[in-house]
């Protein structure tokens, strides 16, 4: 693929503007085709809003996290996204549930990215006992639903009766959903094109060289699957939004004072008819969310492999 | 054929019975059982002892499993066993929960199948068609969507169509506390009218999550299969355009969407855990939830392998109807 570096005015100029046509970095192919899908750029925008919400959010909107305010003002004035039942401030709870839920979700999407990538090339690399341990490992944890074992090893988190072990368990539910559910299909997927690649002359080419198995692994085999990886780890975003917060919603996922949207949700899910608002902020921010990470999921896909272009560029 | 089947169950075997020490595994990675009693109020640590001695919780993890191993195969599952939980028969409530699930399950797959292939079949051949990004804009949507927030929604809107039907005098039609308990009694109007009203939300919910994941699959894989050259051969013999849809291409494009369907069936469980919450449904859902939630090892532990078998099954039964499909897989 050559890029024309400039489009010149006159003829004299076209001439010497194809003399300096240069070939053009595979990333850059990539960044042009990502930004001319519209769709994309606005996930990616909002995507940045959420997270300047979520993060710089707090320093702008002080109000108080705890109960005090009067209880139930609907939206509007001081309180923009109202108040709940026992008087705390919604804008500052879905603020706080947005950052639980993305902090949540960027650990899930970094985590369970390295381990299906490392475990993916592994057994798709060396094949065999390893290749049919992680198998048959995925296999096996496939026949449990995802949210029971995530809610089963979350259990040991917390105590019905409040308790210090209660606080900050954010982080173990995450690691739970990262390491139990959220690598398994990163992992086959990396397999399966591990298993083609090292078929590959260079792969050859780097054996004959004496190159170690871990040079093999990482400088040669997984370079070429930079696509596959990359857009996998912006799904993963999406879901670990989804399935934290149905862990959250049926009380077996993060516990107060650490409230994640679905907490939110779970809290106010018999006010829809009388507090409607306690319910609508925190469900749009989890749609906000996981849409923005899909449309971006999506547009990376596009950029990455044209053939499978849904959307013309 | 035959063999191929003998095959598929003999692999099966042993793929449960490592399935059952890792279930027992995460069932004890929960965590001390007692823990939550033991906070309730002080104990004496010879009555906290003798506790311990009573649910079994002074053997070894190992001789725990091998107990339970022995009974869940001769068919006694034990029973709860959390103070002042009272003592539930594990099997019976299992089965009994398996049975109001599965009839969830099965409607709202056997829907959600049917709605999606149509669907992504009609968007595989008008591509592009207006219908066509329709369809994909849904299903992004639906993606996109928690569960169990589509779930609190419909509630929300049953009540509200409840409190309409009751102002213009025709009674409360939706019901948010599982099937109908008469079972079939009444006259078939008023069958159809309590089973509709108790089913119609639950299976809207978990219909329009695994509608959307169908067509998806449904519409590319069609879409392989119309570029096929047989089908251009199909085409060029004169054969009428829907003629070489249904009959050559919908055929084979039908094969992948078999698979899926199995490996769904998890999710699907897990789909009817929240769905069993938001509508009050006493099934295999709900009993996961408070058995997780009061940390009964044993439910928790049966539970997860009666899960683990019926996955297994559905995924075997998949298998043989693929290989009925594609004679490359069973001859291969």
């Amino acid at each position: 693929m050559v890029d024309l570096k400039s489009v010149p005015a006159d003829r004299a100029g076209a001439g010497a503007g194809f003399a300096d046509t240069e070939a053009r970095a595979q990333w850059r192919t990539v960044a042009r085709r990502f930004v001319r899908h519209k769709a994309a750029v606005a996930g990616m925008a909002l995507f940045a809003v959420l997270l300047l919400f979520a993060f710089a959010g707090p320093l702008l909107w002080t109000a108080s996290l705890d109960a005090g305010g009067d209880a139930k003002i609907a939206p509007g004035g001081v309180h923009p996204f109202g108040t709940d039942r026992i008087g705390r401030d919604m804008l500052a709870q879905v603020i706080s549930g947005t950052r639980f839920s993305l902090q949540i979700a960027l650990v899930v999407a970094v985590v369970a990215t390295v381990a299906g990538v490392v475990l993916g090339a592994l057994a798709g690399y060396l094949r065999g006992l390893v290749d049919a341990g992680i198998s048959r490992l995925i296999d096996l944890l496939l026949c449990v639903p995802n949210l029971v074992i995530t809610a089963v090893l979350a259990r040991s988190t917390f105590t019905l009766a409040p308790s210090v072990q209660n606080q900050s368990n954010w982080l173990t539910v995450a690691l739970i959903i990262a390491l139990f559910t959220s690598w398994f299909p990163i992992a086959r997927t990396i397999r399966g094109l591990t298993l083609s690649l090292r078929e590959k002359e260079f792969v050859e080419a780097a054996r004959a060289l004496g190159a170690p198995t871990s040079r093999i692994v990482f400088r040669h085999i997984l370079p070429n699957t930079v696509d596959v990886i990359i857009v996998n780890a912006t799904v993963t975003v999406a879901q670990a939004v989804l399935l934290e917060s149905a862990l959250s919603f049926v009380n077996l996922g993060v516990h107060r004072p650490e409230a994640s949207l679905g907490l939110l949700i779970n809290e106010n899910k018999n006010e829809l008819a009388t507090l409607p608002w306690l319910f609508w902020f925190p469900f749009v921010f989890i749609v906000l969310i996981s849409l923005s990470v899909n449309f971006m999921g999506d547009g990376l896909r596009d950029a990455f492999d044209p053939r499978q272009r849904k959307v013309r560029a | 054929m035959l063999q191929y089947v003998i095959r598929r169950v003999f692999i099966a075997i042993p793929l449960l019975i490592v399935a059952s020490i890792l279930t027992f595994a995460l069932t004890t990675a929960m965590g001390d059982p007692l823990a939550d009693w033991k906070l309730l109020k002080a104990r004496t640590p010879a009555e906290i002892s003798s506790e311990y001695h009573r649910i079994g919780w002074d053997r070894s993890p190992p001789e725990r499993y091998l107990d339970w191993a022995g009974g869940f195969v001769t068919g006694d599952w034990k029973t709860t066993i959390i103070p002042g939980n009272g003592t539930q028969d594990v099997r019976s409530e299992i089965g009994r929960a398996l049975g109001v699930t599965l009839q969830l399950v099965i409607f709202s797959e056997v829907i959600a199948l049917l709605l999606g292939m149509a669907v992504g079949a009609l968007g595989a051949v008008r591509q592009y068609s207006f219908f066509d990004y329709a369809a994909t804009g849904a299903a992004f949507f639906m993606f996109s969507m928690p569960l169990f927030c589509v779930a609190v929604i419909l509630k929300f809107a049953g009540i509200q169509l409840n409190n309409w039907l009751e102002n213009i005098g025709l009674g409360r039609w939706i019901v948010t506390s599982g099937p109908p308990r008469d079972g079939f009694s009444g006259g078939l109007g008023h069958i159809l009218y309590t089973y509709s009203g108790a089913f119609i939300l639950p299976v809207l919910s978990l219909v329009a999550i695994q509608f959307a994941l169908y067509s998806r699959f449904q519409r590319a894989s069609l879409l392989d299969t119309l570029n096929a050259d047989y089908v251009r051969t199909a085409r060029a013999k004169g054969l009428t355009p829907a003629r070489v849809v249904v009959r050559h291409a919908l055929r084979t494009g039908l094969i992948p969407v078999v698979t899926v369907f199995a490996l769904d069936l998890g999710i699907l469980f897990g789909g009817a855990i929240i769905t069993e919450t938001v509508f009050g449904w006493r099934g295999m859902g709900a009993l996961i939830v408070d058995a997780i939630t009061k940390k009964e090892p044993w439910m928790v532990q049966s539970w997860m392998m009666v899960t683990a078998i019926v996955i297994v099954l559905f995924t075997l039964l998949a298998d043989i109807v693929y290989a009925y499909l594609d004679p490359r897989i069973r001859l291969g």
